[in-house]
């Protein structure tokens, strides 16, 4: 068996690979929050417990409507898109005008409320939600193994985040998106219909978020607070990416997963505050963060 | 953050204001000394940390006009040394208590360093993360005892005199402690420093323009809402002879901010009020559950949507707009 460092490459591999899937989760939601940042100047504070409504929301469809995993990548974001579009246009609009951190405190109450009632309502227990069979398995990659799930996760997650980095950068809807987050006002004289879109946006940013629990219930336990303890590790994600880039979100995310998953190998006792640690550097050299503008 | 613009006060409307607080203070009180005999001291204890920890992030928050989302990492750190001090070192209760206070202070003052170089959400979302990292610190550390938290603390005797196991004393003590806390936010508030942070508050590129130097002023201002939220920490953990990680956890951090919105964000005695309401809640909804978390969140919702001056901030309103009319 070879080693790098005194770690056997084994363990090393494996390591990375949860560091790229959790690289994916922390992509996936910090770009969520990025999107939607950018237009509605909102921190969604409800992004965690979005993201667990997917999962659960996937559980009941595998359980209650025999609708498997395929089902759920297409209903699930769609679903819990639709909760937050009514959010956004029954709460979160009337805030516009006010302080933005009235839509942080608004958005962690409905955060409150919803982890709450799902506590309520199944325990804090976790419950399993059980793989597709075609991506059970995996496959010997002789240094190490690779279960067919996780490779597929890496993937999806990956081409989504690009999809999405393509669309609002290199599109024609994408430029007004751009062009509403710089100006509204003139963008809505130009008879585009912002509130609607701010709305969308809204919807698209849960829906990626509720995409990413679909994507963690196979791996993760579906439970109740699944999202919250996740979240704060994504403002970490966020406060050191900058909201300025989709790209620096993305590339954030990917990155400190790995850094994450490599901590755990070489000093695990600091896998859990690395990212914070590294929070902490960044905004002593570099306040706005990697990818931010002043 | 603050909805209320300060109207032009005139020297008539300053005196009616002192004379405000100061029926209000003696009020609120007169209430503090005879409740015991109506109230389980124990509970009036919980709600008077509760109270001292409010207000020192109102100060923050309501003066300072800077959202912290990681109070909880000083109401626990402070409790963690506090307790550690008494129970381990053997210091004396007052001593143990100035202990956390210091420990509160000074991860205050290296915690505010960092944030303060960002503003709005940002310092929300930096305060919070780095609080994670205070509980994850917490929970690894061998002191603090893990999920066991410090337990059996000894609450000592004040001055090694006056022995506190009784339930009434402690209560007297802590109130004390509370209305130390309580008076010295109101001088800060009342001081020129309060004033120049009162006018960062309200528009800190006009403050910058006319000479002041912001971010001492902010990183004060941090610095001082740590130190009384150890305050309040360090007396809680010797009061319930217990640091836990319940007191570091970002939820705590939530329940403050929620007391003072909830109270009336930026009013002097509004966090006093929340932190009773949410206190006497989760004692007596305790055997609901999740539906704490529920209403809590409810109350969030409802104070944003439509209730943003808070209970406080709606009855003084109501007390200028019946004085004016």
């Amino acid at each position: 068996m070879s080693e790098i460092f005194g770690v056997p490459t084994q363990a090393l591999f494996s390591q990375l690979l949860i560091g790229l899937i959790n690289g994916s989760f922390y992509a996936l939601l910090s770009l969520g929050l990025a999107v939607i940042f950018g237009l509605l100047n909102i921190i969604n504070f409800t992004h965690g417990a979005q993201y667990m409504m997917g999962a659960f929301c996937a559980y009941f469809l595998l359980n209650k409507f025999g609708l498997g995993y395929w089902w759920a990548l297409v209903i699930v974001p769609l679903a819990v898109g639709f909760t937050g579009v009514v959010i956004e246009r029954l709460m979160l609009s009337r805030l516009y005008k006010l302080d933005h951190l009235y839509g942080l405190l608004l958005t962690f109450g409905l955060a409150l409320i919803i982890e709450g009632s799902f506590r309520h309502q199944f325990g804090s227990a976790g419950m399993p939600y059980s793989m597709p069979e075609s991506l059970t398995g995996g496959t010997n990659l002789g240094f190490m193994f690779l279960p067919k799930y996780r490779a597929w996760v890496i993937i999806a997650s990956l081409a989504i985040c690009l999809g999405t980095w393509f669309l609002i950068e290199r599109t024609k809807l994408g430029a007004l998106l751009r062009a509403a987050t710089e100006n509204p006002s003139m963008v809505q004289a130009f008879g585009v219909n912002v509130p609607r879109m701010i709305t969308l946006t809204y919807g698209f940013g849960v829906g990626l978020a509720a995409l990413a629990g679909v994507f963690a219930a196979p791996i993760y336990q579906v439970s109740p607070q699944m999202g919250s303890s996740l979240i704060i590790v994504v403002f970490a994600v966020v406060v050191i990416g900058g909201m300025g880039s989709i790209m620096g979100a993305i590339l954030t995310g990917f990155g400190l997963g790995v850094i994450e998953g490599l901590t755990k190998v070489f000093y695990p006792e600091a896998s859990n505050t690395v990212i914070f640690v590294i929070m902490a550097i960044v905004l002593m050299i570099r306040p706005q963060g990697l990818f931010g503008q002043r | 953050m603050t909805d209320h613009t300060d109207a032009i006060t005139t020297a008539h409307d300053e005196a009616w204001e002192a004379r405000y607080q100061r029926t209000a203070f003696l009020v609120m009180m007169a209430i503090l000394i005879v409740l015991p005999a109506v109230v389980y001291p124990v509970f009036l204890m919980k709600a008077l940390c509760f109270a001292l920890f409010a207000c020192a992030f109102n100060l923050l928050i309501g003066f300072g006009g800077l959202l912290s989302f990681g109070h909880a990492m000083f109401l626990g750190m402070a409790g963690y040394l506090s307790a550690q001090s008494a129970k381990v070192w053997g210091f004396p209760t007052e001593l143990a208590i100035l202990t956390g206070m210091g420990a509160a202070t000074v991860l205050g003052f290296f915690a505010g360093l960092l944030a303060i170089r960002r503003q709005g959400i940002y310092f929300a979302m930096i305060t919070l993360a780095l609080a994670q990292m205070v509980f994850f610190f917490c929970l690894q550390a061998p002191f603090t005892g893990g999920e066991d938290g410090i337990q059996a603390v000894p609450r000592g005797k004040i001055l090694g005199i006056i022995d506190l196991t009784s339930n009434t004393v402690m209560y007297y003590f802590v109130l004390a402690i509370f209305t130390a806390g309580f008076l010295l936010i109101h001088r800060i508030i009342h001081s020129p420093y309060g004033q120049v942070l009162k006018a960062i508050r309200d528009n800190e590129a006009r403050a910058i323009s006319l000479g002041y130097r912001t971010e001492r002023f902010k990183l004060a201002a941090f610095v001082l809402s740590a130190a009384l939220a150890g305050l309040a920490g360090a007396t809680k953990a010797i009061v319930f002879q217990l640091a836990s990680l319940t007191d570091v956890h970002w939820s705590m951090s939530g329940e403050v901010v929620l007391m003072t919105l909830l109270g009336g964000l930026g009013t002097v005695f509004g966090p006093v009020v929340g932190a009773f309401v949410i206190a006497s809640m989760e004692h007596y909804l305790s055997e609901l559950g999740a539906w704490v978390t529920i209403a809590q969140g409810i109350i969030f919702v409802v104070c944003v949507l439509a209730f943003r001056r808070g209970i406080m901030g709606e009855i003084e309103a109501w007390l200028r707009s019946r004085r004016k009319s």
